[in-house]
């Protein structure tokens, strides 16, 4: 290819603004998969107009070919806008449910480290906790870090949401 | 505004006739039923074309869109029906060009649980459409339908797939016909061009010493010639075309180099390497031109007209753009820019053009090349011509010169063999009155010649060449020059005595076998008046199609004439 230039290989976090119909994820994901580009996180709801849906996309690949990917994107018919926020001022946020194997010992610490981090505890058994998390991905990363030491029985991870500061649209 | 409930068949077909539809091209089968049964019922003046396979259906459709440059409809059942459509719809999509396919579908409460002839035709297709539909409701067919049309045939125009369960064909429909389109992230109107771009893009061609014009598909489809031509003739720059391109310049002009690339004229391959300045009208800059993409036209600045943003930077990196529609940003252009200088350009390439001219040897063998360049002659350049894919397609470029950009049809970006005969057919439904030529290899014509039943039956004046060298040329040709001459899986024993075959379908055929009758057999050919006819030429079995750039080379490594006796030339590393 006649271009130069970064081939780098952050993630990457569109917003994909769609007409809620059927068939319009397969047709966002089908533009990634292509080209060989990793989905790495997807999160997709109603927008606060119902007949429209928002999708926050992770990926990962060459930028380069990222830029043509979120043009091809913005082509297909029942997509309004499709807007790489890597760079932008945005909120960014993410939800996990951690699952331990916690028994009565090592209880206290778990708690603790739980409380730091601002996690709820929605469920405790005898031998097992899960913890509900919410913030930034960094945090969470950190989170998950500290909590290695115990044996993780389960983790789910909702992917970024994101939303522009200020007052500008997403 | 309500109406009276009509079947929702019969919305589709008043739908079609609101849109202009004159045929409807495609084979019918349980789950289209009740759209045949409306053609009936409506009693519609559009003619349905009964093909002998839904391929053939698709390829005439595409045709006959682009002989006219109107969207074509195709009409098939369910299951296999709607996936023998999937090669069609695929060529289309390639090359950009304005179709509907109706599919039928199983009944909705039947879908996705492997009823009876179901294929999931809307994922299938999904890669190679523009848009697709599954229709749930029938009062959604009118909205569905315009919408289709709309999306079809704007922007960049393309496929649109609609897949019609039969309780759908066969419910109510009470909408309206000329129901509101809703399609809000749709915009293909957009392309707006920043008149800024067009000033830049001025300012640079009026630096230029040696500027070149590439016009590609993307011209043909806004209309651009005249332009293209205004500008052209105003700066004294040289135009080359790509395939697609073909007659967005007229070949025949003194500034036209043809076309360039992989089997393009040593003069235009030549002056891209040496020009200073492209200007590239509509072309995507497809890997058959680039040759190895990095290396294409090192001394040039490179100025992008597309009316396809995605196209911008996906091949090559524009030293400027502007997106926009052809037509339109030339006309600007040609406005603002100044009358160049580029006599000593000029001259340069015409030494290349005397030096290195498309040649071939009338004498010995018959030669593809021989019969291509008479045809050109002794239909001053004015026949329709679709082809197949291969060695013929190739000589076809080179040989029969274009005037006209809606005159050559050819399946570019998906080189599909089987496309030649039913897209002539296609064509010569859309225009009854020009004279319309198949030039087909012996390989791909057997893709798709069940078709003759469909000229025939239509009495279609259709004129049909079948260059037949018992090979499957293009590839016995790589395999001579880079596997060194290991053919395998390229000879086609067996093939049919095409006269006899012709004459089976009831086509007038005529053999062709030596060079001293070419124009005698050709001339019966053009008088013939009896429906479709057919020449079957014994052409010489190794012919080789030159000039030619090896796939994934430089254009700088082009071969001009065939290679040394001996010579090993190493394997190519792009894509076939
Ligand atoms: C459907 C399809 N299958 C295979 C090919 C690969 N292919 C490209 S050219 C060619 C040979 C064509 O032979 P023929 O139709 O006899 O034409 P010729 O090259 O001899 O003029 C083949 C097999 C193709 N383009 N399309």
């Amino acid at each position: 290819m006649k271009t130069g230039g970064a081939n780098s290989r952050e993630i990457h976090a569109l917003s994909v603004y769609v007409a809620n119909k059927p068939g319009v994820l397969a047709r966002v994901a089908q533009v990634f998969s292509r080209r060989g580009f990793n989905i790495e996180s997807l999160v997709v709801s109603p927008a606060m107009d119902g007949t429209f849906s928002r999708m926050t996309i992770g990926v990962s690949g060459e930028s380069e070919v990222l830029d043509q990917l979120i043009r091809k994107v913005s082509k297909l018919v029942d997509v309004l806008h499709c807007t790489d926020h890597t760079y932008d001022d945005t909120v960014t946020k993410e939800m996990a449910l951690i699952k331990l194997a916690v028994g009565s010992e090592d209880r206290a610490e778990a708690l603790q480290i739980s409380e730091h981090f601002g996690c709820k505890t929605v469920d405790l058994t005898e031998n097992s906790m899960i913890l509900m998390a919410t913030g930034d991905p960094e945090k969470l990363d950190a989170l998950v870090g500290m909590l290695s030491k115990f044996r993780m029985i389960e983790l789910v991870n909702t992917g970024a949401v994101i939303m522009s500061r200020g007052e500008g649209e997403t | 505004m309500a109406t009276d409930p009509i079947s929702g068949g019969e919305a589709i077909i008043r739908c079609l006739e609101n849109e202009g539809v004159e045929y409807i091209f495609g084979y019918s089968g349980g789950a289209v039923i009740p759209i045949f049964d409306a053609m009936v019922t409506t009693n519609t003046r559009i003619q349905f074309v009964l093909t002998r396979h839904e391929q053939g259906a698709t390829h005439m459709a595409d045709g006959y869109a682009r002989a006219t440059g109107k969207p074509a409809v195709v009409l098939v059942t369910s299951g296999p029906g709607a996936t023998n459509t999937l090669t069609g719809i695929m060529t289309a999509h390639m090359d950009s060009v304005p179709m509907i396919v109706l599919t039928g579908q199983s009944v909705t409460p039947m879908i996705g649980k492997d009823a009876f002839q179901e294929a999931d035709i809307f994922d299938i297709t999904m890669p190679v459409v523009k848009h697709s539909y599954l229709v749930k409701e029938s009062n959604q067919l009118p909205r569905i339908l315009r919408e289709s049309f709309h999306i079809a045939t704007t922007g960049r125009p393309g496929p649109v797939l609609i897949d019609v369960p039969k309780d759908v064909s066969a419910g109510d429909c009470t909408a309206d016909l000329h129901a509101p389109m809703d399609l809000p992230g749709y915009r293909p109107d957009t392309p707006e061009y920043e008149p800024a771009d067009v000033q830049e893009m001025a300012e640079m061609l009026s630096k230029s010493r040696r500027p070149l014009i590439l016009a590609g598909h993307g011209a043909v489809m806004s209309r651009a010639e005249k332009e293209i031509r205004r500008l052209a003739e105003k700066i004294k720059a040289p135009v080359t075309t790509t395939l697609l391109g073909k007659g967005a310049f007229p070949e025949s002009h003194p500034l036209s180099l043809g076309m360039l690339g992989m089997h393009g004229t040593a003069y235009a391959n030549k002056a891209v390497c040496e020009c200073d300045l492209i200007l590239n009208i509509g072309s995507r800059f497809d890997d058959r031109i680039l040759g190895n993409p990095a290396q294409f036209a090192k001394q040039a600045r490179i100025l992008h007209i597309d009316i396809d943003r995605a196209e911008v930077y996906k091949m090559i990196r524009p030293d400027l753009y502007c997106v926009g529609d052809a037509r339109e940003v030339t006309a600007e252009l040609a406005k603002h820019v100044p009358e160049l200088d580029t006599g000593d350009w000029i001259e340069r390439l015409a030494k290349y053009r005397r030096k290195y001219p498309l040649r071939y040897r009338k004498q010995g063998g018959l030669k593809m090349a021989h019969i291509i360049d008479e045809l050109y002659k002794m239909t001053e350049g004015r026949a329709v011509v679709a082809t197949d894919v291969g060695q013929h397609q190739m000589w076809a470029a080179q040989f029969y010169r274009s005037d006209d950009p809606h005159n050559f049809l050819t399946s570019g970006g998906a080189g599909t063999m089987g496309f030649g005969l039913p897209a002539a057919i296609g064509a010569q439904f859309g225009r009854p009155d020009d004279l319309t030529v198949a030039i087909v290899g012996d390989g791909g014509f057997q893709m798709t010649c069940y078709e003759l039943a469909t000229a025939r039956l239509h009495n279609l004046p259709l004129k049909i060449i079948v260059m037949n060298n018992h090979y499957l040329g293009m590839v016995r040709q790589w395999q001579e020059l880079f596997y060194e001459d290991r053919t395998s899986g390229v000879d086609l024993e067996g093939n049919p005595d095409f006269v006899k075959l012709a004459s089976a379908f009831g086509v007038k055929g005529f053999n062709l076998r030596r060079s001293g009758d070419v124009r005698k057999v050709l001339g019966r050919m053009l008088e013939w008046n009896d429906g479709p006819c057919l020449i079957n030429a014994e052409v010489e079995k190794t012919d080789n199609v030159f000039p030619m750039v090896p796939a994934g080379k430089a254009l700088e490594d082009m071969m001009i004439d065939p290679p040394r006796k001996g010579q090993k030339l190493d394997k190519p590393t792009g894509s076939t």
